[in-house]
């Protein structure tokens, strides 16, 4: 993966609401590649002793690529990522970014888009908006959020949409009927969320005791930018024992150990890097094995997965 | 040395198609064991490839340039239909314009050239004479509706897939030399009901990995396939549109003619991200070699003659080989030291 991160500069950073950071990101060499509306990029931040990788959401209008925003809210408990951005980032560092991925895409052919948001989960209808408006889509935006840790955005979005935007500050106690809202849609609307854990599950159970079909529910979820835990592997063949970082794949530090496997996608579906594991528990993330085969515990696709505990000892 | 735009030769009627001993080199054999079976054949399409192959740049241009252009241009005349695109593509084939006419600028710049103002693009292509000024997301100001336009310059079929739902719809192509398939039949269709003829495959597995792998491909990050078939006489246009011209060829096969009639067809399919409009590209390049130069290389004849010894019935039937098989199994059987 590494091969297609690329340096930016970051232009401007502006704190958009007491807990949220806005960063705008311009290219140090030719142009930034388009993106689509929904499009998320990988941020890397060069932490010692080893880097964060976390997903942000680009927030800005995808007809115009001359810069990449991003909104990094400050998580208490975080792995470390959201304080890094927020605590050493300055204007004027070089950071390294994936080229834009999308996952959150807007259903175009929908008859309305109702979208959900919870506090900084405002960030991917950003894009979506514009992209609406010059579109003439049918849409409401609900947003959810605490004025005192987050909110950010409320003046441009009120100037912008106008009656399509609905604001719950529950910070003064108001809040949002989710089940009046979806039970008074019609059929044909689709339904967007994207905020806390919580609030996902939320609309998606009620969105399934109203009978929505499953194919109108959209949340926004990272599942290709997920990091593990640091295990350590041993090779049960050269008798070495390499440790894996969270942030590096079981292929990756293989690699990096001089073993080579045969590998093909590197994203756990082609198969070529199969291989046997002797100990260990494993935690499969491929969409290669059956389920099947995943039960029995005897191989592993170093692509993807990873140890469920610490150790793993491989045929290698 | 790298490989020119020769001058025009015909895919039809008399067939003057040939490769130079530069193309055979070139030619993506696509049999890495003695054995051929369905499988999730998807790398990473890294560039810049080995220097002069085929894999070097995102899109491949040779020798057969020319005489490809002319040959669509025939087949766009009898049947507008093998171009379409749905109109909420418009934003795809945009993404589609960039991506060749940036590629090719920077890749073949003896051939072609882009300057950018903003929107205000001026395009030249030197293969085809052609000058063009226009502006870029505005499809009024082009000659020709965008995927027509773009796909008149550029080697090989194309798909543009509108991703939905975690699934992928043909729901744009230019499609003039397919291995027996149908834009106009498979418009509109997801993955799965496209690839529904395919025998073998989707008992596998191999669609819905393929498809898992597909939709989570990003930007910049493009993947490639080789698929292969075989073909009688150097025809491009394979396609059911025009079955009765060519479905009768497969009968005139005989022990002598092989050399000659029976060429292997290989596609190098790209898959690539459209930034835009985060449709999926789908680029289908198509080279075409006769027996008789593929043996000139005496590794690729033995091996083609062990994959074709053990192909499965299904897929020679669904490839449309019953008729001369045998009769190729036994003209290769001469090159394997095996027998
Ligand atoms: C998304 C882009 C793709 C498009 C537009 C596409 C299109 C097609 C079409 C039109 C056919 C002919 C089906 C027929 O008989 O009517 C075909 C065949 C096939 N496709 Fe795909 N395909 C795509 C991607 C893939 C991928 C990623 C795989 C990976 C395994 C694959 C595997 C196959 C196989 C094995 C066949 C049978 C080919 C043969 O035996 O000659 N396709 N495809
Ligand atoms: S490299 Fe394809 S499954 Fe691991």
């Amino acid at each position: 993966m590494s091969h297609s991160m690329f340096e930016v500069r970051v232009a401007a950073i502006e704190e958009v609401a007491p807990m949220i950071r806005e960063f705008c990101f311009e290219p140090v060499q030719g142009s930034l590649p388009s993106f689509s509306p929904g499009s998320h990029i990988l941020v890397e931040m060069p932490a010692r002793p080893r880097p964060y990788r976390n997903a942000y959401s680009l927030l800005s209008d995808p007809r115009d690529a001359r810069h990449y925003r991003i909104a990094v809210r400050l998580q208490e408990r975080s792995r470390g990522g959201s304080r890094f951005m927020h605590e050493q980032v300055q204007c004027g560092d070089n950071l390294r970014i994936s080229a834009p991925a999308n996952l959150f895409a807007p259903y175009w052919p929908a008859k309305k888009h109702l979208l959900i948001a919870g506090g900084v989960g405002i960030t991917p209808f950003l894009s979506f908006l514009p992209e609406f408006v010059r579109r003439q889509q049918n849409f409401e935006l609900h947003y959810l959020f605490r004025s005192q840790q987050t909110g950010a955005y409320r003046d441009s979005l009120r100037q912008g949409l106008g009656q399509a935007l609905h604001l719950y500050d529950s910070s003064q106690g108001q809040r949002c009927d989710l089940h009046a809202l979806l039970a008074r849609q019609s059929p044909g609307t689709h339904v967007y969320i994207c905020g806390p854990q919580s609030l996902i599950d939320t609309v998606t159970f009620l969105a399934q005791e109203l009978g929505w079909p499953r194919s109108c529910v959209h949340f926004e979820t990272f599942t290709a930018a997920q990091p593990g835990q640091a295990f350590s592997v041993e090779l049960a063949r050269s008798g070495q024992t390499l440790a894996v970082e969270p942030e590096e794949s079981l292929l990756e530090a293989l690699e990096g150990a001089g073993v080579d496997l045969p590998n093909l996608c590197r994203g756990g579906v082609c198969g070529q890097c199969v291989t046997r594991v002797l100990e260990g528990a494993v935690e499969h993330r491929d969409a290669f094995l059956s389920a099947e085969e995943k039960s029995r515990q005897d191989c592993i696709m170093p692509c993807v997965s990873r140890a469920q505990g610490h150790h793993l000892k491989l045929d290698l | 040395m790298r490989i020119a735009p020769k001058a025009i030769q015909t895919f039809r009627d008399d067939f003057t198609y040939s490769n130079s001993p530069g193309a055979i080199a070139r030619f993506p054999f696509p049999f890495p064991e003695d054995e051929y079976r369905y499988s999730v054949n998807i790398e990473p399409h890294l560039t810049p490839g080995p220097e002069g192959s085929v894999y070097e740049h995102l899109f491949d241009i040779d020798e057969h340039y020319l005489s490809e252009m002319a040959e669509r241009n025939l087949v766009l005349q009898e049947n507008p239909k093998r171009c379409l695109a749905m109109p909420h593509m418009d934003l795809a084939c945009w993404d589609m314009i960039e991506r060749v006419m940036v590629a090719f600028a920077t890749d073949y710049p003896e051939y072609f050239a882009l300057t950018r103002e903003g929107n205000h693009w001026i395009w030249e292509n030197k293969l085809l004479n052609q000058r063009d000024e226009f502006t870029f997301g505005d499809s009024s100001t082009l000659p020709l509706p965008p995927m027509e336009y773009i796909g008149r310059q550029v080697q090989g079929d194309f798909a543009l897939l509108d991703q939905r739902e975690g699934d992928l719809f043909m729901d744009a192509g230019i499609v003039t030399c397919p291995a027996d398939w149908s834009l106009a039949f498979d418009a509109g269709m997801s993955f799965s009901e496209w690839h529904g003829p395919v025998p073998l495959a989707h008992e596998m597995g191999v669609f819905d990995r393929a498809l898992k792998y597909l939709v989570a491909i990003p930007v910049g990050r493009p993947v490639r396939r080789l698929n292969w078939t075989l073909t009688i006489n150097a025809r491009m246009d394979t396609s059911p549109e025009t079955y009765p011209a060519w479905g009768m060829d497969r009968a005139s096969v005989t022990p002598d003619n092989v050399g000659e009639k029976v060429y292997l067809r290989v596609e190098l399919q790209v898959l690539d991200r459209m930034p835009r409009s985060n449709a999926l590209m789908f680029s289908i390049r198509t080279y075409l070699i006769s027996m008789q130069d593929l043996v000139t290389r005496p590794d690729w004849a033995k091996r083609l003659h062990r994959v074709m010894k053990t192909l499965p019935p299904e897929l020679v039937e669904y490839k449309g080989l019953s008729r001369f098989h045998p009769t190729l199994v036994q003209w290769l059987a001469q090159f394997d030291p095996a027998n």
